[in-house]
C-alpha cells in the first residue's frame, strides 16, 4: 500500500505572500530593528547627507569644506541671485565632513563663532551648530568665545537652547576647562532664564567643584519651584557643602537631566571611537544611516571583545549580603584596572581579580601572561566558550547577507592570531571553529588569517585531525592557484615549527609541569613524522600539477628545511627524508638557488643523522628512538645519486638508475657530464660569467689543469654566495689532496 | 593522484594511538568530543519519541500553563560561571538596577529607589529531565502599577527562562563552578531581551547566540511531533514552504488534518517508541509527493521553514510555541540538544 494513499483530505493551499519576507530574511529581521531615537537623528541629517557622498575622495571634500567655510566667514552676498543655492551647497559639504569625519578644532572655531554672531538666520545657525561634531577635540578658546557672544544677545533663544545643549553634549571632548570654570558665575547667571534653565542646570552640575558648590549654593534658594534639574543641581551642592544647603530634598527620588545628548548620539559615538585609537569596528558602519546593526552589536555594545571590568560584580553576588565596609576593604585581592606592569602582574599574581568576562583578556598582554601560566579550570574554560561563541556568531561565511562584517572579523581574527603569536600558544577555541568552519570555507575569504589560524593549531596526534582538517584543506589546496597552495605550505611549516617547538619545551619541562597533553614521545613523533610524510604527499602532487614551477618549490624546500634539522635543532629523535619528486625536481632544476638549497638541506641532514649515529653508539641503553636503517639507506641514495651527478659525473648508475640503451636513445651523447658541477643547467649562467673573467690560454689542458680550473670553478661559485653548495661538498665530498675530480671518496659509511 | 597512504612510523619505537592522551584536561576531552562530532553524523540517526507526562511531581501546575501557548525565541547560552540558586533575590535587585540605568543611560542622578518595573526570579522546579539537570528557573519582568491598589502584581512585560532537559553530555564536561542551562527561551521586547542578555552575560560569564533551527532538525519535529498522541487536537498539522525567488519570496503553506498526519506516520513508523532517519525521511517524502501530485511541486526543492502541530510549532528563525502540556518536555528536550550541539 503506497503511504500516499493513506493521505485524505488534505487541504493544500497555495499563496503568495506578498512582500512576506520576514521568513525568507530571518537574519536580517535581526538587524533591522534598531532604536528609534538613534535611527530618528540619523534620517534627519541624513537627509543632506545621501550615502553616496561618503564616496568622495578625502582630498576633494577637504577643498569643498575649505571654500565653504571660507564663504561662512565672508558672510551672505546680498547681491548673488542664488544666494540660497550656493548656501544650501556650502552648508551641505559642512554637515557632510562633520557627520563622516568631524571637523577640526579650527573649523569649529570659525563656525561656532558664525553660529552665535547672528550673520545668518536662525535656520542657518541652528544647522550649523547641530554639525560641530568634533574630529577629536574642542578647544577650549572657541567655546570662551562663544560664550562671548551670548552676552551680546546676537543670536535668538532656541539658538542659545541649541548651544548649551551641544556644550552638555560635547563637554567631554573640550581640551581644557580652567576659562570655562572661570565663567560659572555667569553661566549660574543664565540659571535666571527659564529656557535655558534646565540645560543651563546641566552645564554646571558638569563643571561644579567642591569650592563652586560652597560658593555658589546659597543662591540658588531664591528659585520657585523644585524643578528636577534644579533638584539635581542642588543635591550636588549639597553633597559638597551640606551645612550650608538648608533645603530638604526628596529622599527617595530619582531626578534627571533633559537629555542633551540625543541630537548628536551616533556621532558621539563616533568620536570617542576615533579618541580611543583604531577600533574594532570600522567607524562607517555606525555613522552611515543604511547600516543598521546586527543584534550582536546592540548585545555586546560597540566591540566584539568585551571591556576588561573586574569581577567585585560576581564575586559580592556569592555572598549573602554585602556590606560597604566589605567593598572597601577588599584587601585581599588587586584590582584589574590598576594593573599596568608586568611587575605588577607577578607580585599580585595570588590574588588578582579575574575580570567578569573572560574574552576581554584577549586586548590585555598581561592578562594573556595570567591566562597562559595559570592552569585554573574555570578561567579557561569561560575564555574557551567565550572565544568558540563569538567565532561562532561573528564568522561571516556562516551566514549570507553578512559579508559587510568582513572587515570587522577579518580584524577580530587579527586579534586572535596577536595574541596567539604573543603566547607562542594556540587556542582550543580556534581548533573547534577550524573543524566546523573549514568544510565551509570558500578559500579566499580572509585567507591570511585562516591559514594563521591553521599553523596555530595546539599540538596533537595527526591522524585524528587530518579528516577533520587537512582533508578538507586539500581539497581547496588542489583546486586552487599556485599562490594558494604556497600559502598552505607556508602555513603548514610555521604549524610544524610550532608542534616542535611546543615538543622540545614539553619534553624539558615534563618533570616539572603537569604538562597539559601527556603524551609518550613516541606518540608525539609519530604525529610529528605523519604530518611531515602529509606534506611531502602535498607537495609531490603539487609539483605534478603546477608542472615543477620553481616558485612552488621554493615553498616546499623551505618546508625541508625545517625538517632535516629536527634532530638538532629541537633536539627531537626525529629524522624524516624527503620524497624522490621532491628530491629528484630539485637536483634537477634549472634555478640556481633551489640547488644551492636542496644542498644545503642534504648538508643539514647528514649533519642531524651524524649526530644522531653518535648519540647511538654513546648511549647503547636508550634504543627506543633508535632510527631504523632504512632512513640511513634512503639518505645515502640521495646521496649517492646527488654527488654522481654533481661531482663524479656517474649520473644515473648509482641512486636513480637508468637503463644506458634509453639514455642513449635520447640522444644526448655527453649525458655522463651534462649534469656535473661545471655543465649543470641550473650553473649555466655563473659559468659564462666564470668564463669571462678567465684569461687563461686554453690549449695544453691536461687532467692537472683541468683538475685546477675546477676548483677555481669551485671557489668561484662559493664567492657567489652559494653557501649550501660549499656546504655540502665541503661534508660530503672528500677530496683527495689532488684536486681531481675522480678518486671522491663520498662518505656511505652508516 | 598518488593515494595518500602513511608510511611506516620512522621511530622504531611502537606508538598506541590509544595513549596519546593519558591525563587530558577537560578542555581536550571537549576537543576530542568535538572531533567526534564533526566527524560522524551531527545527529544520531535514531531518537526516543517524546514520553508524555515526564514532568517531575512537584512541577507548579500554573507556573507551566504559563509557559505553554506562547511564542517563545530560541536562544543557546554556555554554561553560567559561579551561578547560585540561594541568591536569586540579589539578582533580582541587581539586574532590576540594571535595567533602570540602562533604560536611563547616564543621565540619571539617583536620589533614592523609584523604579516602576520589578524583577522577579524564581525557579520551575521539577522542570527537567534527569535528577542531574540543573533546576530551571525564570526571570519576569512586571510594570509596577502606580496606584497601591489590589492590582499590586502588574502587567508582565517580559519573560525568559533558562533550562537543561537531559543536557547529560554538556554536564559531563563542566566543573561545579559552571551551572548548565543551555536553553534559553524569551518572549517580550527584545529591547529588554538584549538588556538582559548583556546583565547575565556580564554577570556570568555566559555567551547567548540566537538558536535556529534548520530544516532538517524542522522535519525531525515535525515527524517526532506527528508520532505523539494526544487526546484532542488543537490545531491542525501545517507545514510552511518558502521558495527564494525574486523580488518577492514565495510562500507555500500545506495543512493537514492531524489525524491524516498520525495516519501516515503509524504507516511509517515501525519500532515503537524510537524514530529514525530513514522513518523522518520517509515521512516527509510522502508529503512531497502527495504535493507534487496535486501541484506539480517538487516541495523537495524548496525551504521548510515552519511546522505546526497540535504538540508545539517552530519556526527555523528560532521561534516556538508549546501547546501540549504533556509533551513539554519531550519538546524541550529536543530544544537542549539543539542547544548543546550549537555550544559545543
Amino acid at each position: 500500500m503506497s503511504p500516499q494513499k493513506r493521505v485524505k483530505n488534505v487541504k493544500a493551499q497555495n499563496r503568495i505572500s506578498q512582500g512576506s519576507n520576514s521568513f525568507q530574511t530571518t537574519l536580517s529581521a535581526w538587524k533591522v530593528k534598531q532604536g528609534p531615537s538613534n535611527s530618528k537623528n540619523i534620517s534627519k541629517h541624513g537627509q543632506n547627507n545621501p550615502v553616496g557622498d561618503y564616496e568622495h575622495a578625502d582630498d576633494q571634500a577637504e577643498d569643498a569644506l575649505q571654500m565653504a567655510v571660507e564663504y561662512f566667514e565672508k558672510g551672505p552676498v546680498k547681491t548673488s541671485q542664488n544666494k540660497d543655492k550656493t548656501l544650501e551647497k556650502h552648508l551641505k559639504t559642512v554637515e557632510n565632513v562633520a557627520w563622516k569625519n568631524g571637523l577640526a578644532s579650527e573649523e569649529i572655531d570659525v563656525l561656532l563663532n558664525i553660529a552665535l554672531s547672528g550673520k545668518f538666520g536662525n535656520a542657518v545657525n541652528t544647522r550649523i551648530l547641530k554639525c560641530m561634531i568634533p574630529a577629536t577635540v574642542i578647544s577650549q578658546d572657541s567655546v570662551v568665545k562663544a560664550v562671548s557672544w551670548l552676552c551680546v544677545d546676537k543670536c535668538s533663544g532656541s539658538t542659545k537652547v541649541l548651544f548649551y545643549r551641544w556644550l552638555v553634549a560635547m563637554f567631554d571632548f573640550i581640551d581644557r576647562k580652567e576659562q570655562i570654570n572661570l565663567l560659572y558665575g555667569f553661566f549660574f547667571a543664565s540659571l535666571q532664564d527659564d529656557a535655558l534653565c534646565p540645560y543651563v542646570c546641566h552645564l554646571l552640575y558638569l563643571l561644579t567643584k567642591k569650592e563652586n558648590g560652597e560658593i555658589e549654593n546659597g543662591k540658588l534658594i531664591l528659585f520657585q519651584g523644585m524643578q528636577p534639574h534644579l533638584q539635581a543641581l542642588l543635591s550636588l551642592y549639597k553633597f559638597f557643602a551640606p551645612a550650608l544647603i538648608s533645603v530638604s530634598l526628596p529622599v527617595r527620588k530619582k531626578i534627571y537631566f533633559k537629555n542633551s545628548e540625543n541630537l548628536w548620539k551616533m556621532a558621539l559615538l563616533a568620536v570617542k571611537q576615533r579618541n580611543q585609537g583604531p577600533s574594532p569596528e570600522p567607524l562607517k558602519l555606525m555613522l552611515g544611516p543604511a547600516n543598521v546593526r546586527p543584534l550582536k552589536r546592540k548585545w555586546n555594545s560597540l566591540s566584539i571583545i568585551p571591556v576588561l571590568n573586574s569581577s567585585s560584580y560576581t564575586k559580592e553576588y556569592g555572598k549573602k549580603e554585602v556590606s560597604l565596609s566589605d567593598c572597601l576593604n577588599r584587601s585581599g585581592s588587586f584590582p584589574l584596572e590598576q594593573l599596568k606592569s608586568f611587575p605588577q602582574l607577578l607580585q599580585n599574581i595570588h590574588c588578582l581579580e579575574l575580570p567578569s568576562q573572560m574574552g576581554s583578556v584577549l586586548n590585555n598582554s598581561l592578562l594573556l601572561h595570567y591566562i597562559n601560566c595559570v592552569r585554573d579550570e574555570p578561567v579557561l574554560l569561560r575564555f574557551y566558550y567565550w572565544l568558540s561563541q563569538t567565532l561562532q556568531e561573528e564568522c561571516i561565511w556562516y551566514k549570507v547577507n553578512n559579508y559587510e562584517h568582513g572587515k570587522e572579523f577579518t580584524n577580530f581574527l587579527d586579534t586572535i592570531i596577536r595574541a596567539e603569536c604573543f603566547l607562542q600558544e594556540g587556542f582550543y577555541s580556534c581548533e573547534a571553529f577550524l573543524y566546523k568552519s573549514l568544510p565551509l570555507w570558500d578559500g579566499l575569504c580572509c585567507r591570511s588569517q585562516f591559514l594563521q589560524l591553521v599553523s596555530w593549531i595546539p599540538f596533537s596526534s595527526f591522524s585524528e585531525v587530518k579528516p577533520l582538517l587537512f582533508d578538507h584543506l586539500a581539497q581547496l589546496f588542489f583546486t586552487s592557484t599556485i599562490y594558494f597552495k604556497c600559502s598552505v605550505l607556508q602555513s603548514l611549516k610555521e604549524l610544524l615549527q610550532n608542534w616542535l617547538l611546543w615538543l622540545s619545551m614539553d619534553i624539558h619541562m615534563k618533570p616539572v609541569t603537569n604538562s597539559p597533553l601527556e603524551t609518550t614521545l613516541g606518540g608525539s613523533m609519530n604525529s610529528v613524522s605523519k604530518l611531515i610524510h602529509y606534506v611531502g604527499w602535498l607537495s609531490t602532487t603539487a609539483m605534478r600539477l603546477e608542472s615543477n614551477s620553481t616558485f612552488l618549490l621554493h615553498f616546499i624546500l623551505d618546508f625541508y628545511e625545517k625538517v632535516c634539522d629536527i634532530y638538532i635543532n629541537y633536539n627531537l629523535p626525529l629524522v624524516v627524508l624527503f620524497p624522490p619528486g621532491i628530491f629528484y625536481s630539485a637536483l634537477l632544476s634549472l634555478d640556481t638557488s633551489i640547488l644551492n638549497q636542496l644542498c644545503f638541506i642534504m648538508h643539514r641532514y647528514r649533519k642531524n643523522l651524524t649526530a644522531a649515529k653518535k648519540n647511538e653508539l654513546v648511549q647503547k641503553t636508550k634504543s627506543e628512538f633508535n632510527f631504523s636503517s632504512k632512513t640511513y639507506q634512503e639518505f645515502n641514495h640521495y646521496l649517492t645519486s646527488m654527488v654522481g651527478c654533481l661531482w663524479t659525473s656517474k649520473p644515473f648508475g648509482k641512486g636513480i638508475y637508468i637503463d644506458p640503451e634509453i639514455l642513449e636513445k635520447t640522444g644526448v651523447t655527453e649525458y655522463k657530464n651534462s649534469l656535473n658541477v661545471i655543465h649543470h643547467p641550473s650553473f649555466l649562467s655563473y659559468a659564462v660569467s666564470f668564463l669571462m673573467l678567465q684569461t687563461l690560454p686554453r690549449e695544453r689542458e691536461g687532467n692537472r689543469e683541468k683538475g685546477k680550473k675546477w676548483s677555481w670553478y669551485l671557489d668561484y661559485l662559493f664567492s657567489q654566495g652559494l653557501q649550501g653548495l660549499k656546504l655540502f661538498i665541503r661534508s660530503s665530498v672528500h677530496h683527495s689532496s689532488v684536486p681531481r675530480a675522480e678518486g671522491i671518496n663520498y662518505n656511505n659509511q652508516y | 593522484m598518488d593515494s595518500y597512504d602513511v608510511p611506516e612510523s620512522t621511530p622504531s619505537a611502537s606508538s598506541r594511538p590509544e595513549d596519546y592522551f593519558v591525563g587530558a584536561t577537560p578542555l581536550q576531552k571537549r576537543l576530542e568530543s568535538i572531533r567526534k562530532q564533526t566527524s560522524f553524523i551531527p545527529t544520531p540517526p535514531r531518537r526516543k519519541v517524546p514520553q508524555c507526562s515526564q514532568l517531575q511531581e512537584d512541577v507548579d501546575p500554573q507556573k507551566v500553563a504559563f509557559l505553554l501557548h506562547k511564542q517563545w525565541t530560541l536562544y543557546s547560552l554556555t554554561p553560567l560561571y559561579k551561578f547560585s540558586y540561594s541568591n536569586l533575590k540579589e539578582y533580582s535587585r541587581l539586574l532590576n538596577a540594571f535595567i533602570v540605568a540602562e533604560k536611563q543611560k547616564g543621565l540619571a542622578v539617583e536620589v533614592g529607589e523609584d523604579f516602576n518595573i520589578k524583577v522577579i526570579f524564581s525557579t520551575l522546579l521539577g522542570m527537567k529531565g534527569t535528577q542531574r539537570d540543573p533546576e530551571a528557573f525564570l526571570v519576569q519582568i512586571l510594570s509596577k502599577s502606580q496606584l497601591p491598589s489590589e492590582n499590586r502584581e502588574g502587567k508582565v512585560l517580559w519573560t525568559g527562562w533558562f533550562c537543561c532537559i537531559f543536557g547529560d553530555s554538556l554536564l559531563e564536561t563542566v566543573s561545579e563552578d559552571f551551572t548548565c542551562l543551555p536553553l534559553f527561551l524569551a518572549n517580550g521586547a527584545e529591547s529588554n531581551t538584549a538588556i538582559i542578555g548583556t546583565w547575565f552575560q556580564k554577570t556570568f560569564d555566559c555567551y547567548f547566540s540566537p538558536l535556529t533551527i534548520n530544516a532538517f532538525n524542522l522535519s525531525w519535529m515535525a515527524a517526532m511531533w506527528t508520532a505523539c498522541k494526544v487526546d484532542h487536537y488543537v490545531a491542525t498539522t501545517e507545514f510552511l514552504w518558502s521558495v527564494p525567488c525574486s523580488p518577492q519570496s514565495l510562500d507555500i503553506s500545506y495543512a493537514i488534518h492531524p489525524e491524516d498526519a498520525k495516519a501516515l506516520w503509524d504507516s511509517i513508523h515501525k519500532t515503537p517508541g524510537e524514530v529514525t532517519q530513514e522513518e523522518v525521511d520517509l515521512f516527509m517524502d510522502c508529503l512531497y509527493s502527495h504535493f507534487h501530485r496535486h501541484f506539480k511541486i517538487h516541495l523537495s526543492a524548496t525551504r521548510l521553514v515552519r511546522v505546526s502541530t497540535s504538540v508545539a510549532s517552530a519556526h527555523t528563525d528560532g521561534k516556538i510555541k508549546i501547546l501540549c502540556h504533556k509533551y513539554l518536555i519531550g519538546v524541550l528536550a529536543y530544544l537542549t540538544e539543539l542547544a548543546v550541539f550549537q555550544i559545543e
